[in-house]
């Protein structure tokens, strides 16, 4: 691609998304700061947390594709090639991620539970 | 001495403004699509003027072309003239005759993205007078100008196939996306009956030049697919009719087509152009080079034949010879859109008299160049942009798949992502772009933002 002018991509999201753009960007860093304010309290991360955060961040994947399947009007047949592969792969992966950090900070700030205890 | 376009400028800016900077109009061949950038506008200060611009049309390039002026100018006065208070999604009307998305998807207001400071004029234009350098509306009002931009669109001439009847549309098996919302609508409603019983179905498209080529044959597509899903394809018989001995314009495209076409087993016949049409016995006409040929049919997609507006057709701006003389499209230069007679005149959109394409894409990548030699003119410093005949075409090809054709005036096929997407591969992703992305980025393009 030649140039990407991230204001044409703002302005693209939020024609698309509307007010949900910008509630979904403090959703995510709300999310992100969770996490990370979770790995200075708890000074790492918890392995047994973060086994179930993946666990679920497994299922989350599917959500995420789910939710594209609805949004753009597809099926779940309609991939032809090795591009289709790569945003479904993309989709499930950010779903995925997504999923394991909010469920991660939620289950770790939820319990009180520390490295330690 | 000064030069008459000396005089023009120095007539038009109230003063000099000492910084001005250049603005890009970026060509590169990227798409109307998502994540891709045109012609920003550019953060510079706007440059004054007393200059008065008249829009001849209020759809999307008449209001794209209106965004980016009223950001570029400050004090010029610019009218937009159209009546219609409705704004029309037009990509999106295959979308709503496919069954995928809901009627209201294509409709929202022209008054939603007329820009603060651009007066609308809601009265149709009646009379376009370039030597007096005035627009007269149908109420009479007169509008002088210092530049006019012509954006009025094309009209569709059902008038030109006998015994057509537009308030059918969606009875007894009749079909006609391009009409309005409520007919790609009533369309649908007449497509998805034939896809449940079977019979004969007719798809074609016009002689002369028409906007967006590609949605003929989409709907042929789309119609064999909502077949099959219904296990009725083995009851149908689909039938498309080309106008000439090729399916589209662009060889490498047509001959993709005719591929497709045959693995789903569509019959093409060639040279056929619909002339007549009988909706009770539902029996079309076709001409073709050795005579008329009769075919019946349990549902047809009509596509009309296409003309530039009468207003237009009426006065002195179309091509006097050429192949766009006859149907009144706009005499312009291909790579600047400027009227080649009336040099304060830039046509823009589907009413431009240039090859190849009349999309969205297109209107998306002529204007910017189009205001920036508008520009240049109040400016003094003559812009460089050209447009390069950039067409985008997502051509469905079946639901949930299409294939991403982009083109240039030279038929060259233009990449927009090279080594993901390939231009002729059925693929998902061109799919989601058309569903999720097109819009919002059509809407963004009619705001100046993209």
């Amino acid at each position: 691609m030649k140039e990407l002018d991230p204001m044409v991509f703002l302005a693209v999201f939020q024609e698309m998304l509307g007010p949900m753009l910008w509630v979904m960007l403090i959703v995510a860093a709300l999310a992100v700061a969770a996490f990370v304010g979770l790995l200075v309290r708890d000074r790492g991360i918890v392995s047994r947390r973060l086994v179930r955060a993946e666990l679920l961040g497994l299922l989350g994947g599917i959500v995420a594709l789910v939710i594209m399947a609805q949004v753009s009007s597809s099926g779940f047949t309609d991939a032809g090639g090795p591009a289709d592969w790569f945003l479904i792969a993309l989709v499930y992966g950010v779903g995925a991620v997504a999923t394991t950090i909010l469920t991660y900070a939620a289950m770790g700030w939820m319990s009180g539970q520390t490295a330690r205890s | 001495m000064k030069t008459p376009a000396q005089h023009l400028r120095d007539a038009l800016q109230a003063s000099p403004t000492p910084d001005r900077r250049r603005f890009l109009a970026g060509l590169g061949a990227l798409p109307l699509l998502g994540a891709a950038a045109s012609a920003p506008l550019p953060a510079s200060a706007a440059v004054k003027t007393q200059a008065r611009i008249v829009i001849a049309g209020g759809g999307a390039a008449g209001l794209t072309a209106a965004s980016r002026l009223s950001t570029l100018l400050e004090g010029a006065s610019i009218t937009i003239v159209d009546a219609r208070k409705e704004h029309y999604y037009q990509p999106g009307f295959t979308l709503v005759a496919a069954g995928i998305k809901p009627q209201n998807y294509v409709v929202s207001g022209t008054g939603d993205y007329v820009p603060k400071g651009v007066e609308w004029v809601a009265d149709k234009v009646a009379e376009i007078d370039p030597e007096g350098r005035k627009v007269v509306t149908a109420g009479g009002k007169s509008l002088p100008y210092d530049f006019l931009i012509v954006a009025t669109g094309l009209e569709l001439n059902y008038g030109g196939i006998q015994g057509m009847d537009t308030a059918r549309i969606g009875q007894n098996g009749l079909g006609s996306i391009y009409h309005s919302p409520q007919a790609a609508s009533a369309t649908w409603q007449a497509m998805s009956g034939f896809a449940d019983k079977g019979g004969v179905a007719l798809f074609g498209r016009p002689a002369g030049e028409m906007k967006c080529a590609g949605a003929p044959l989409k709907y042929t597509f789309i119609t064999d697919d909502h077949l099959r899903r219904r296990n009725n394809r083995s009851k149908a018989e689909l039938i498309y009719m080309a106008q000439s001995k090729s399916l589209f314009g662009v060889p490498i495209v047509a001959e993709k087509v005719r591929m497709l076409f045959q693995d789903r087993g569509v019959k093409v016949n060639h040279e056929h152009v619909l002339q007549s049409i009988d909706l009770d016995k539902r029996v079309a006409t076709y001409k073709t080079p050795t005579g008329t040929a009769e075919q019946g049919y349990d549902f047809i997609n009509v596509v009309p034949p296409m003309r530039a507006p009468e207003v237009v057709r009426n006065s002195p701006l179309p091509w006097t010879e050429g192949p766009f003389a006859a149907d009144g499209w706009v005499e312009v230069d291909r790579e600047t859109l400027r009227h080649k007679r009336y040099p304060n005149v830039f046509a823009v959109g589907d009413i431009a008299g240039v090859p190849k394409g009349k999309t969205a894409a297109s209107v998306k990548w002529q204007v910017p160049v189009a205001v920036a030699h508008l520009m240049g003119d109040i400016s003094g410093q003559a812009a460089t942009e050209v447009y390069n005949g950039y067409t985008s075409c997502p051509l469905i090809t079946r639901l949930g798949q299409a294939m991403l054709i982009e083109f240039d005036y030279k038929d060259n096929l233009i990449m927009s992502f090279p080594g993901v997407i390939a231009p002729l591969e059925e693929l998902w992703i061109s799919w989601v772009m058309k569903t999720m992305a097109l819009k919002p980025t059509y809407i963004s393009m009619l705001r100046g933002r993209a």
